[in-house]
């Protein structure tokens, strides 16, 4: 990175130290910030749809369907997650590549599974055997993406879920006596009313994300924590220009105070979402703030 | 081997690494009393019902962690409550620090601190030798962590205390430790009680956690998830014991909220029926 | 603002179709176990492994790729596709053999060893630490050693240092930098145990053309001595030079 550092065995501390940390390898490590940032920007909508989905399917009126939401919600949530981070990559893997097999070459004779191994025709084969490596750490990354929104979409789920039965019945009543239909009062009196009992639960449940992510690496994507292994661990001179003792106590400090700062930060700004919903709310802190706004 | 000869060697695998007879006399009669498991795991030839036998085993460690750091966790969640709620600068701030520190972050990296710093006080000190161990340091850091999640909780639950009722208490001349014990200690137990049964439930779900990190396992002595992942590595094929492992947890989740809800209703026996609340959890504002 | 590029490159993954371009062969390696495979201060897979895959890549004309992935989940994702050989100083086991096939070995049959902290540590009946899923935990969980556990193999070797345990039981090649580097805070302790076949790549059963072209280029790099030139290279010292 800088110039004066060709020779790194011949620094003083603080420039070895300025060299050290601007290494290639070290870039991957900030870049991992980055990935669990993004990660969590698009699993969070992500598993609020999931939560969505499952709250409806869980409140129909067709038996078959609420029996679905509602054992999802249950079996997620009675499972810790890190038993489906263990095989959730490899399942979904194997069942997209499944699916595209069974679409694009219906010609192919030889099972799909044979000696142990899961083979799909070439050109259903996710990534692409010939894509850059690129496409293969973003679907790597879409996977991961896609299992954390699973589960904590069970989560979300069972938030939403309460939520829609914590807004007051006589609401949905007065819709109705409106002339609204069940659909209609769904639409444009229960959602709109129910995130500001369902808020608290997704704060809650925005902090329990936020701290899964030390997790991963398990679905095969280098992260933070990945990292600060690898960086942290002891380094002899003869494999890197580098060489330092045991480290990975700073480096999990680092992480410490960076799990400290992301979470403190989302407890100020979901704070202050909370207020801006409670805003005309039939509720005891919406009703406190019109008092406040009066006086 | 059948299934029961598997369940006699590896039902208390994760315990004993090794067969112990005990000898004893009683009565006049010598006993001779076999305790222990198989040395060897299973290397070949696995098989169902070795994986769901091992596995089970390995939940007498996720059990012993989550009921320990529970009810050692639940006294030291209301002193720290009490300190949060204290008007004490002296007793609220390290209250709040212990808090923010151990909620605001992953129990994932508190595991990895709590090794190093185990390590680092075992140096200074060999009476910390044994805190190395997970059955001893992991559950510490367990300990420490579900206390600032049910301080959180409890402290939520004594600031929504009903007015009416330390009114009341103030009325019958209740003060100081009678009117926390008799008045304030009950409601807030009542009150916090459905998110309380949540905590539980994740702290069990937390302890898959102990041998994952940080930790490691002695003479492949470890808990569900490390035979589940021993088992996946052996025969290279991680849908059976995975899903083995989930069955266990959501059996032992069901168990935890039928006591919890047992012990919900004992909680609210006082109130009219009408008034009850059922143990339902379900706003889930109270997840961890 | 990375967000829609990253979705629409998925989705684009997701349905992707079009003639298969030349086959890139994807090589996976744990890229924590120096001098076979590590990775250097620019980042990149490095290593004896590196360098002796890219040597036959190179005279096999493929085009490969390097692919980092966990010890734990190496083979699984290697049945399952997501990649095609393995070069991670796997040892060729009679358990791995029954779901992967492997390639002629490309380094001799290995001695694992002991390094402890000191020379008369108690290592046969003592705790011993090692590598979880590897061939040396499974040897000292049939010794009378107590064994403990640990993610990767550097960790292994901490625990030696925090004493945690009183040797460390790893695959001797790895050991020996550790212990040269030491200053003499680690030793060599017992004799070196020869557990396993040889290391070699490994590929998915049935894979036989990619494995024929790896044999192929590994029988000609022994035949013309640029593998055992590596070998020295990555692995000499003064008291042994492994060689085929």
């Amino acid at each position: 990175m800088f110039e004066f550092c060709t020779d790194p065995g011949q620094l003083d501390r603080l420039a070895w130290m300025a060299c050290y940390l601007t290494t290639t390898k070290h870039m991957a490590i900030y870049w991992s910030v980055g990935t669990v940032l993004i990660l969590l920007a698009v699993t969070a909508p992500a598993a609020l749809l999931m939560g969505f989905g499952g709250a409806m399917a869980a409140r129909s009126r067709i038996a078959p369907v609420s029996w679905l939401g509602r054992a999802y919600i249950m079996i997620v949530r009675g499972v810790p997650d890190i038993a489906f981070f263990m095989f959730f990559v490899i399942a979904l893997d194997q069942f997209f590549e499944y699916i595209r097999h069974e679409v694009k070459c219906p010609g192919w004779t030889e099972p799909i599974r044979q000696n142990g191994n899961f083979l799909v025709c070439p050109e259903a084969k996710l990534p692409l055997s010939s894509a850059p490596q690129y496409i293969h750490e973003i679907y790597g990354f879409t996977l991961a993406v896609i299992t954390f929104a699973i589960i904590f979409g069970a989560f979300a789920a069972n938030v939403l879920y309460g939520a829609m039965r914590a807004v007051p019945q006589a609401q949905i009543e007065t819709a109705e006596a409106y002339g609204m239909s069940r659909r209609q009062a769904f639409r444009r009196i229960l959602v709109p009313q129910m995130w500001v009992y369902a808020l608290p639960g997704l704060s809650n449940l925005w902090m329990i994300l936020v701290k899964a992510t030390p997790l991963l690496f398990l679905l095969g994507v280098q992260d933070l924590v990945y990292w600060a292994r690898e960086l942290g661990g002891a380094k002899t001179p003869r494999f890197t220009d580098y060489p330092h003792g045991d480290w990975r106590i700073w480096y999990f400090l680092a992480l410490l105070v960076f799990y400290l700062v992301l979470t403190r930060v989302s407890e100020i700004a979901l704070d202050r979402l909370m207020v801006r919903l409670t805003r005309g709310q039939a509720t005891s802190g919406g009703e406190a703030q019109r008092k406040a706004m009066i006086a | 081997m059948t299934c029961w000869e598997t369940i006699q060697a590896y039902a208390l695998r994760s315990v004993f690494s090794d067969r112990f007879t005990w000898d004893f006399t009683l009565f006049g009669h010598d006993f001779s009393l076999a305790l222990g498991a198989e040395k060897l795991l299973p290397r070949a030839d696995f098989d169902l019902c070795q994986q769901v036998v091992l596995i089970g085993s390995g939940m007498i460690w996720n059990i012993y962690f989550g009921v320990l750091t529970l009810g050692a966790g639940f006294l030291l969640a209301t002193l720290v409550a009490v300190a949060r709620g204290s008007r004490n600068p002296l007793l609220r701030k390290p209250a709040e620090w212990f808090i923010l520190v151990f909620r605001g972050s992953p129990l994932f990296i508190q595991f990895f601190f709590g090794y190093f710093c185990f390590l680092a006080l075992k140096t200074a000190h060999p009476a910390f030798a044994p805190f190395t161990s997970a059955a001893l340091g992991a559950a510490v850091v367990l300990f420490l962590n579900t206390a600032a999640y049910s301080a959180e909780i409890f402290r939520g639950a004594l600031l929504s205390i009903p007015k009416g009722d330390t009114e009341a208490a103030d009325a019958y001349g209740l003060s100081g430790w009678p009117r926390f014990r008799r008045i304030v200690w009950p409601t807030m137990l009542r009150l916090a009680w459905p998110a309380y049964t949540n905590e539980a439930i994740f702290l069990f779900h937390s302890t898959t956690l102990v041998f994952f990190s940080g930790f490691p396992a002695t003479s492949q002595r470890g808990d569900a998830l490390y035979y589940a992942s021993y088992f996946a590595d052996k025969t290279f094929n991680p849908f059976v014991p995975y899903p083995i492992l989930a069955g266990y947890f959501i059996l032992l989740t069901l168990i935890i909220i039928g006591l919890f809800g047992v012990m919900n209703r004992r909680l609210n026996r006082h109130l009219p029926e009408a008034r009850r609340a059922r143990l339902r959890l379900r706003a889930g504002q109270f997840l961890r | 603002m990375k967000t829609p590029i990253i979705a629409a490159a998925a989705l684009g993954a997701l349905v992707a179709t079009g003639a298969l371009a030349q086959d890139v062969v994807r090589i996976g390696t744990e890229g924590a176990y120096a001098p076979y495979n590590y990775i250097n201060d620019a980042g990149q897979v490095d290593g004896f492994e590196r360098e002796l895959g890219d040597a036959i890549c190179e005279r096999a004309g493929l085009t490969c790729e390097w692919v980092m992935n966990d010890w734990d989940s190496i083979i699984p994702n290697l049945t399952s596709g997501n990649y095609d050989v393995i070069m991670a100083a796997m040892t060729i086991t009679d358990e791995r053999e029954q779901v992967v096939d492997f390639s002629d070995a490309y380094y001799p049959p290995t001695a694992s060893a002991y390094a402890a902290d000191a020379e008369d540590a108690n290592y046969e009946s003592g705790v011993v630490s090692a590598q979880t899923a590897t061939i040396q935990a499974a040897y000292i969980a049939e010794s009378g050693a107590t064994l403990l556990e640990f993610a990767n193999p550097e960790e292994a070797v901490q625990a030696v240092r925090d004493g945690e345990a009183d040797a460390v039981f790893a695959d001797y090649d790895y050991l020996v930098p550790l212990v040269e580097d030491s200053d003499g805070a680690l030793m060599f302790v017992g004799d070196e145990v020869p557990i396993g076949g040889g290391i070699a790549a490994a590929f998915r059963k049935g894979d036989d053309t990619l494995r024929g072209q790896f044999d192929a280029v590994i029988e000609a790099m022994k035949a013309d001595g640029s593998l055992n030139e590596m070998l020295a290279r990555w692995f000499g010292d003064e008291s042994r030079v492994p060689a085929f």
